[in-house]
């Protein structure tokens, strides 16, 4: 499904991605883990067409179809999605009708009708109760006043309501609590499909316990280092990224400068 | 992400969607101001003695004015002499008295506008008192209002009907040496609406007018009047757009607003008329003084703007708080593109006890244009316990634009307390990455945005005018994300 050759990006003239090679198929969830700073995010936002950061070389395509050439909302409409990291708010504006627009941008695309306001309400207060959102939250602006764990159900929420075909979650279990972990996960899962694959970032192996993934990455200072199953994330939590000779982000930021 | 300037430039480029002339003959007076003018003008209206005296007293005091030059704006130099006076719709001998001797073409024009009177009138309950170009032509609803005590009429209807009134309240919200502008307003206003809502009633209905400028190089100088009786309410709609032309047009209105004894008016208002084109070229000067007076006790009055169009907006809705714990309010959007320059705000002139007021000012800068917010709160000596609220946010589209804020207190009385907040953002490209990242296109988005940053004003307008300034921010938007 997708298909990442060397790629490499920089943001402000500094190189953060320095040759990823990645293949998913459908079906498949991945998980990357990775010291601080090492890329992930960049990564993430990188597939979802990010302008800010530059490609400077490599590829990617979905399905076949070369993604550098779409733009982030033709990206979206050919089934990306990113659970943000930080989710940024957008004051004065409902989720309720953000939602909506998205989920009928998405709709037009498909050359599907679009869901008018009473429909769309019945959908959202299910998805809402999926990922125990209550749905007074609907009302309220995006991400607006909303607690970090609020955020990313709400971000995981999105995702159900657009059934992407690539779902990439970074980091969307920080900062949750346990039955938080609990509800994501089971959102996460549910997400699980033969026709679609998730990419999840992620610094805690435990997650992993809840939602089980086919292989576990490891991104280091712009390059995946390590792949492996399952046992790959309960070993690094054994042993740290020490054992796989990964120096810490200044370190690594001190010998690039030499 | 950040769409690029480019893209934004063409988003913000999107052609002025009323653009086009009605093709009526007109009857107007060739350009010049002097006292002859102001007397033919009195005449072919058939005013009484009293009116002309006044015009000419307005007129003599204006020649002694000098047009203000404080506001944060830059036009060329207007010539006073080059515009025309006066200008009526050809059959003014034998004005219609229903829509059914209505110029076909003038209905047409309605129509594009997207104001079918045949419709309104069935529809939504609201009477149209239209003014083209200078002469009320078509006025509906006239009947249930009429049951109700209400006179909704021209102000020239009301200077012959109900002088006394007239007499009574014009000029006095906003007298004769106000500023230049009114002045030239009060010697030569074409025409414009009087409404009368009398003791203890409410207004069965949401009065409406549409003002459309029309015939070539006419000025247009609206005089509006509206008396709540004691206990009395009343709300009022104000829209309008003009068609697509390259000279300037001055307009210079005068809106007045007389609350008595627990008597409430609420005023709201959609602009947009022509703004001119991408290279700052055409478009309509708004020179317009608005004015309410709480004289009576308890009485409240609100202004809303949503203004989006003009290529010059000089415009302060305003407030005098006489009457004991009456109330002011102003709620405003305002947004400019290309070389759009705004100056607008609002002054609350607190004078009574326990008065209050609130100011929810929101300005949306895009392209090269320029917005400015100027409010003044004072306090009188008198004005005990009286207290301002005031926020004020700017959002900026681009980086070319600009937003200025001049917020002035005067008090004269130490228990007055003013709170005042303000802010300025950008719409950022992270908000934009997340719209577009779920698939919402980037004009679609900002749209989005500016709207959310317009809520609080945007409810206070009543729900139709609503949803039509939401439509409009999209249409004057259309893009613009830096
Ligand atoms: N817009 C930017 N401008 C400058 N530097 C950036 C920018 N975005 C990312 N970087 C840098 O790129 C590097 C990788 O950042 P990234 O956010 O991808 O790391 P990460 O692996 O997601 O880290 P974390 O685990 O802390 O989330 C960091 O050194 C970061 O400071
Ligand atoms: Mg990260």
């Amino acid at each position: 499904m997708l298909s990442i050759k060397n790629l490499h990006a920089s943001v402000e003239g500094k190189e953060i991605l320095k040759g990823i090679n990645l293949e998913i198929k459908a079906g498949e969830v991945h998980a990357i883990m990775g010291p601080n700073g090492s890329g992930k995010s960049t990564l993430s936002q990188v597939l979802a067409g990010n302008e800010a950061f530059e490609i400077t070389e490599g590829e990617i395509t979905l399905n076949g179809e070369n993604l550098l050439e779409l733009e982030t909302e033709e990206r979206a409409r050919e089934g990306i999605f990113l659970a943000f990291q930080y989710p940024v708010e957008i004051p004065g504006v409902s989720n309720l009708q953000f939602l909506r627009t998205a989920v009928n941008a998405m709709r037009h695309h498909k050359g599907e009708a679009e869901m008018n306001a009473a429909e769309f309400m019945k959908l959202a207060k299910e998805v809402s109760k999926q990922v125990d959102l209550d749905p007074a939250f609907l009302k309220r602006g995006v991400n607006e006043g909303f607690s970090g764990g609020e955020k990313k159900r709400n971000e995981i929420m999105q995702a159900l309501l657009l059934q992407p075909k690539l779902a990439i979650l970074d980091e969307t279990d920080s900062g949750l609590d346990i039955d938080a972990l609990q509800v994501v996960s089971n959102g996460v899962n549910a997400l699980r499909a033969e026709d679609r694959a998730i990419l999840m970032v992620t610094h805690y192996q435990r997650l992993l316990n809840h939602i089980v993934p086919d292989h576990v990455h490891v991104l280091a200072g712009g390059k995946i280092v390590k792949s492996g199953g399952r046992e790959l994330a309960l070993e690094l939590e054994e042993r740290g990224y020490g054992w796989l000779g990964i120096k810490d982000e200044e370190e690594a930021a001190a010998n690039s400068a030499n | 992400m950040a769409t690029t300037d480019q893209e934004v430039n063409e988003l913000i480029k999107r052609e002025y969607e009323h653009g086009f002339v009605t093709d009526i003959e007109s009857d107007t007076f060739e350009p010049g101001l002097n006292e002859d003018v102001i007397a033919r003008l009195s005449g072919i209206k058939k005013e009484p003695e009293w009116m002309l005296a006044w015009r000419l007293k307005a007129y003599r005091r204006w020649q002694e004015m000098d047009e203000p030059n404080w506001a944060h704006v830059g036009y060329p130099k207007i010539d006073y002499n080059s515009i025309s006076y006066y200008s009526a719709p050809k059959r003014k001998e034998d004005m219609p008295q229903s829509l059914d001797e209505v110029d076909p073409e003038l209905l047409k024009t309605y129509e594009k506008l997207g104001i079918p009177l045949h419709e309104r009138e069935k529809l939504a309950g609201v009477a149209v008192d239209a003014v083209f170009d200078s002469v009320s032509v078509a006025t509906t609803f006239k009947e249930p209002l009429a049951k109700a005590g209400v006179i909704f009429c021209s102000i020239s209807e009301a200077i012959r009907d109900y002088p006394e009134l007239v007499q009574k309240y014009l000029g006095s919200v906003v007298p004769h040496g106000d500023n230049f502008f009114a002045g030239l307003n009060s010697a030569v206003f074409s025409d414009g609406t009087f409404v009368y809502v009398p003791k203890g009633v409410r207004c069965p209905m949401e009065l409406s007018t549409y003002f459309r400028i029309n015939a070539a190089n006419t000025g247009q100088f609206e005089r509006t009047l509206i008396i709540a009786d004691e206990g009395s309410y009343v709300s009022y709609l104000e829209g309008c757009t003009a068609p697509m032309r390259d000279e300037n047009q001055l307009h210079a209105a005068v809106v007045e607003l007389v609350a008595l004894d627990d008597a409430q008016i609420k005023y709201s208002t959609v602009q947009n008329w022509y703004p001119g084109d991408e290279n700052g070229k055409g478009g309509i000067f708004n020179f317009v003084t608005k004015r309410g007076a709480c004289i009576g006790k308890n009485s409240k009055i609100s202004w809303t703007q949503v203004e989006t169009g003009s290529a010059v907006t000089w415009k302060y809705p305003s407030c005098v708080l006489r009457g004991d714990n009456s109330v002011g309010e102003f709620y405003s959007v305002a947004l400019t593109h290309n070389h759009q320059q705004a100056d607008t705000g609002t002054k609350m002139i607190h004078l009574g006890k326990n008065t209050s007021s609130t100011i929810i000012s929101k300005g949306i800068s895009a392209g090269k244009s320029s917005n400015a917010y100027r409010g003044l709160v004072k306090f009188g000596p008198g004005a005990e316990g009286a207290r301002n609220f005031t926020q004020c946010d700017s959002l900026l589209i681009g980086d070319r634009c600009g937003a200025h804020t001049f917020p002035y207190i005067e008090s004269k009385n130490k228990s007055a307390i003013v709170e005042h907040e303000a802010t300025t953002s950008k719409v950022s490209d992270e908000q934009m990455f997340l719209c577009r990242q779920r698939g919402i296109d980037p004009e679609q988005a900002v749209s989005m945005i500016v709207n959310g940053f317009c809520k609080e004003v945007f409810k206070e307008l009543p729900m139709e005018f609503a949803v039509e300034a939401g439509k409009l921010l999209e249409v004057s938007l259309e893009g613009s994300v830096g």
